[in-house]
């Protein structure tokens, strides 16, 4: 039996995998990587399967002990990482030794860091996920972010590979200061003034300190509803624009609720919700608009991406 | 995420439309689908486009949306909800009564006599958003919500009215309290209410209420 222990937590640090999917109808919200594409890449690096549960870090990281020899990766927001006072890159499966340190130092960039160890952590699966839910304290390590002295329990390791694996450099990118996202329109962009597109696109908005898991709340030019911002409850999908009466849109994210009643404009587009994933309050966001098709090919070109960014040494 | 609408309105004819589409993709549960949330007058479907095709879904959601609703889902007994209205357990109830111009025993038969319809869950595991088409009781919330709301509250805000599903801050008027837990991980179904079924209300005692507390714990 493997085990890692919490020495020091970081700011908020959960236990996520691919999230709570299948529950939506009943109320329960997904969760999950607020940045999916780094948390999986964390994943392949180790050996990992694809819905292993790994630690979210959030903009202080955290100290971690290995109870056991271990192999880790970190991706994500760039931090400078030292594995017993010895500095370690990020994007690179490393071994760790039986009670060693891994403490994560200054951030360069991006907002939120993932640990991967090898097996995964093996928090009880609850709803058919590991995935930590803030609100309903659901799932994760006793539905809580992580505090100092928590002990995690890790899933055998079986690596579907036992070379130590790394990413090639270039094709990695963490966004600093803000991001360019594409948007699809709708579920409801009719019930808008149709300046109402152009300003979105033409606009800056910055990311408010209301911004959590469950959505940023942002700041910039008004969007204005045609019919009122209140709509018969419907269900809420991830990068979703919502705008209530104030015109100023919230960005729906992992933690959000299964149902809202505000108007969507436009959904921030899967591919590119990883970039939006690495913000924080103070940082812009830009958005532009793109059709269906693009959104589904850029989704396959990251897929592809993600694979492809793995090479053998 | 495809959406499929229906009528703009909140109608028990309009609802189960949606309710019924919903369920009739869950039963069929096709290729890349990963999650499908029906809502008042709407049906949400999250699918991974690697997956699959949204012409091929789109396509299977037109079939399933065009065959006759099942009306099985109504056909369920309403549930009962054992209520212990007012007291410790319902801190409102009686500047509730006052703002209404009702007696306390007025608000309860109000609230008890109606049946409701879960129109859908959403918002926290195991919330039903429900209604009914007669009696309405209409109140504000409170402006500056509880720090802290017992699971197994039930509120009223606006026109609607709810069971907290788990403890957690807010703002409804709190009437009263059931035993019955809207969400139980410890249950084989942990989620008391689905889409299509009806409630009614009952009030019951102090004592009934503290022993259902012991039965269901």
């Amino acid at each position: 039996m493997s085990w890692i222990h919490v020495l020091s937590p970081g700011l908020l640090t959960t236990v996520q995998d691919c999230g709570r999917w299948g529950f939506q109808d009943n109320g329960v919200s997904v969760a999950g990587p607020m940045d999916e594409y780094a948390y999986r890449l964390a994943n392949i690096l180790v050996g990992n399967n694809k819905n292993a549960a790994g630690l979210e870090v959030t903009l202080v990281g955290p100290e971690i002990e290995f109870e056991d020899e271990i192999v880790f990766a970190v991706t994500g927001a760039e931090f400078d990482l030292a594995l017993d006072d010895s500095s370690v890159p990020m994007n690179v499966a490393c071994r760790a030794d039986r009670g060693s340190r891994l403490e994560f130092g200054e951030r360069r960039s991006g907002a939120r860091a993932y640990l991967a160890v090898g097996g995964g952590v093996d928090v009880p699966v609850v709803l058919g996920s590991r995935s930590t839910h803030l609100l309903s304290g659901m799932g994760g390590f006793n539905g809580r972010q992580l505090k100092a002295g928590d002990r995690l329990h890790l899933a055998e390791f079986m690596p579907a590979t036992i070379d130590m694996r790394h990413c090639k450099n270039e094709v990695i990118s963490v966004p600093k200061g803000g991001g360019r996202v594409r948007v699809s329109w709708g579920p409801h962009a009719d019930r808008f003034d149709p300046c109402s597109k152009l300003t979105l696109q033409e606009g800056r908005y910055t990311i408010t300190i209301d911004s959590n898991r469950m959505g940023y709340r942002l700041d910039g030019p008004s969007l204005t509803h045609t019919d009122g911002a209140d709509l018969i409850s419907e269900a809420t999908p991830i990068g979703a624009l919502q705008v209530p009466a104030s015109g100023q849109p919230i960005l729906l994210m992992a933690d959000r609720q299964t149902t809202g009643g505000y108007p969507i404009i436009g959904t921030v587009i899967a591919a590119d919700l990883p970039i939006v994933g690495q913000l924080l309050p103070g940082d812009w966001l830009e958005f532009e608009e793109c059709d269906l098709q693009e959104a589904v090919e850029a989704l396959i070109v990251r897929e592809r991406s993600l694979l492809s960014l793995v090479s053998d040494p | 995420m495809v959406s499929v609408e229906f009528e703009e309105r909140v109608d028990p004819a309009v609802n189960i439309l949606a309710v019924s589409l919903g369920a009739a993709l869950r039963r069929v549960m096709l290729c890349g689908v990963r999650d499908i949330v029906p809502s008042y007058r709407a049906v949400a479907v999250y699918f991974d486009p690697i997956h699959t095709s949204l012409e091929k879904l789109v396509s299977e959601i037109e079939r399933l949306a065009s065959c006759k609703p099942e009306g099985s889902f109504s056909q369920r007994p309403p549930i009962e909800i054992p209520v212990c209205y007012g007291g410790e357990y319902g801190l409102d109830l009686v500047k509730v009564a006052e703002h209404l111009g009702y007696s306390v025993s007025e608000v309860v038969d109000r609230h008890t006599k109606p049946i409701y319809l879960v129109y859908m869950v959403g918002f926290l595991p195991g919330f039903a958003y429900m209604g009914n088409t007669d009696t309405k009781i209409d109140i504000p919330r409170h402006q500056t919500p509880r720090v802290r709301v017992p699971a197994g509250s039930v509120g009223l805000a606006g026109e609607q009215t709810g069971i907290y599903p788990m403890e957690m801050p807010g703002g409804w008027q709190l009437i009263g309290r059931t035993s019955l837990k809207p969400f139980d991980l410890s249950r084989a179904d942990p989620f008391l209410f689905k889409p299509g079924d009806h409630i009614r209300f009952v009030s019951v005692t102090p004592e009934r209420y503290r022993d259902g507390c012991i039965s269901s714990s």
